[in-house]
């Protein structure tokens, strides 16, 4: 335990006034005509026909290896997007994220194509992952069997679009979560499936916790986030309102919350 | 598990004697930490990108499957659908409007059909490259790999398109009397020249059309205009006999007329080298090199920056 606690001082990543700024294209206020449109082409300067929203202003902290961190706040302040940042995935317009490594985001979904069987999708989002063809052939089983899929039949070989919502988003936590991670973020994605797999879910994501020096966790279930964090970040307009150990925070969320 | 949790919570609330005061960068610099998200040498990149090589395999025949499983006739799309064009092409250019020109029939469909399917090639990798990276912002925001993959990829599946117009264009070459010899042998490096090409434009229009996401409603028309400019139903030379010279010259140079004749030369007996213009060779080649190498560092250099809303 007390190596434990000096391997906690490694920071693992550190955000330096971080700034996310979306540009929203055709969605500015005043005139929307196509001439308006025209004329702000032509007028060109400071990008007139681009509305930006502001989803983080100015986060700064410092993540230590062995924390589980959560993130909470309402809806629309800034939990994912900051996630994403942190994973470098969303360039920064201001301020910097420095890692050690490189944070994977915990989601396969967006490489997975609805018209392929399941089977071709466990190989394409692992591939996606970067994970080896080995790597996938070793894992393939435990994949389709963590899912679950084959319990009712020979699902695996049907494309995904004929898949229940359960099933193909059960499919897509197995894929996820068949890599190991240095730095792992999770975005939400206990809330898949029926019971019994979100028993497993959990149980699995305690695992890859074990394996991983930090875990970001967002999530509105303030249960989960007990469970499984010591540390709460909480966001509100993009801004860190507050930065402490899971029970402190929480306590001041809820009262906000009015809960 | 509770007991861990306790502990760390201990830990956070420590206080951190030898790291204080540093700022941010510095503290950085001390554990050796680096800028998420930055962008990596062209060295490492170009490692990085073959270290993907199965993932841009994986994605692009995925999406090459995924194209027509929702048809009944299935996989049949990908001969059916270049035939069709082939036969809508030769109705309104062959038997409407006689752009032929004298050439004999045997010598026009297949001399038409290749200029389709190759020009076809380049449109669809163009046109794939503009979406690339704008239509994929879900993929890109969601996982790390080099961001040249999905381009270069979308090029991989149109040559995969390609291998099957060039079964349809093998059987119309046959039918028409003009059968396989040593020539067909060229085939492969013109498809390899043209596939640098193309992988190289595709690359640029991915960064174009990720900053300017409009290039995807623009190109069709700048593409409509490339192949009519580029002989594509029409032999450039006799076609603009009665125009100046130089006309004529700049048309045949552009990259697309040149693969174009360099393929028909390959598989048509009677296309003889007198169709194309000198140093054919050594300019597809050199648009090949300029295209894929200038198209890769453009790219590259905006690395960290795709996946911005």
């Amino acid at each position: 335990m007390a190596e434990q606690k000096q391997d906690a001082r490694v920071p693992t990543v550190v955000a330096d006034d971080l700034h996310i700024v979306y540009r929203v294209n055709g969605a500015k206020t005043g005139k929307g005509s196509a001439t308006a449109a025209l004329s702000r082409i032509i007028k060109r300067g400071e990008e007139r026909g681009v509305r930006k929203v502001h989803a983080v202003r100015g986060v700064s902290f410092v993540a230590y290896r062995g924390e589980a961190i959560g993130l909470i706040g309402s809806n629309g302040s800034g939990k994912s997007t900051l996630l994403r940042a942190i994973a470098g995935l969303l360039p920064a317009e201001q301020g910097k994220v420095y890692t050690d490594g490189q944070p994977s985001l915990l989601g396969v979904n967006a490489a997975l194509m609805n018209d392929l069987t399941g089977e071709r999708n466990v190989i394409l989002g692992g591939l996606a992952m970067g994970m080896s063809r080995e790597e996938i052939k070793e894992r393939y089983q435990d994949i389709v069997d963590f899912s679950g899929i084959n319990e009712k039949g020979d699902f695996i070989t049907l494309p995904m679009r004929t898949y229940s919502s359960g099933m193909a988003a059960r499919l897509r936590f197995s894929i996820a979560a068949a890599k190991d991670h240095d730095v792992l973020m999770i975005d939400e994605a206990l809330a898949t499936g029926d019971r019994k797999f979100q028993k497993r879910s959990e149980d699995r994501i305690r695992e890859l916790r074990k394996e991983a020096g930090t875990v970001f966790l967002v999530s509105h279930n303030n249960k989960s986030i007990r469970d499984t964090c010591n540390r709460v970040l909480w966001l509100e307009r993009g801004e860190l309102r507050m930065d402490g150990p899971t029970d402190e925070v929480l306590k001041e969320y809820e009262k906000f919350t009015g809960k | 598990m509770s007991e861990t949790t306790h502990d760390a919570t201990v830990a956070v609330s420590a206080p951190a004697a030898p790291d204080e005061g540093l700022t941010a960068k510095e503290l950085a610099a001390k554990h050796g930490l680096t800028v998420s998200g930055a962008r990596p040498s062209l060295i490492e990149y170009v490692r990085q990108l073959w270290d993907r090589r199965h993932f841009i395999l994986a994605f692009s025949r995925a999406k090459l499957t995924a194209q027509y499983s929702q048809a009944k006739l299935g996989q049949l799309w990908q001969v059916a659908t270049p035939l069709l064009n082939a036969a809508v092409y030769f109705f309104i250019f062959g038997l409407l409007l006689e752009a032929d020109r004298g050439m004999e029939r045997e010598v026009y469909i297949p001399f038409l059909v290749t200029g389709v399917f190759v020009f076809t090639f380049t449109q669809s990798s163009v046109m794939a490259g503009v979406r690339a990276i704008s239509g994929n912002l879900g993929l890109v925001r969601a996982l790390h790999f080099p961001r040249a993959s999905l381009p270069v990829s979308f090029a991989l599946q149109q040559l995969q398109q390609l291998m099957f117009s060039m079964i349809v264009l093998f059987a119309i070459t046959v039918g028409f009397g003009h059968y396989p010899d040593l020539s067909w042998l060229l085939i492969v490096p013109v498809l390899v020249l043209q596939f640098f090409f193309n992988t190289g434009l595709a690359l640029i229009m991915a960064r174009a059309g990720a900053r300017t996401p409009d290039l995807a409603q623009l190109m069709p028309f700048v593409m409509r205009t490339w192949m009519y400019a580029s002989g594509v139903m029409f032999s450039i030379p006799i076609f603009l006999a009665d125009k100046p010279a130089w006309i004529a010259n700049v048309l045949q140079w552009n990259p697309a007329a040149i693969y174009m004749d360099l393929m028909r030369f390959a598989l048509i007996d009677d296309y003889s080298s007198k169709f194309l213009p000198d140093h054919v060779w050594a300019a597809a080649g050199a648009w090949a090199v300029l295209f894929a190498l200038g198209g890769f560092v453009y790219f590259w250099k905006a690395e960290e920056r795709y996946g911005r809303g």
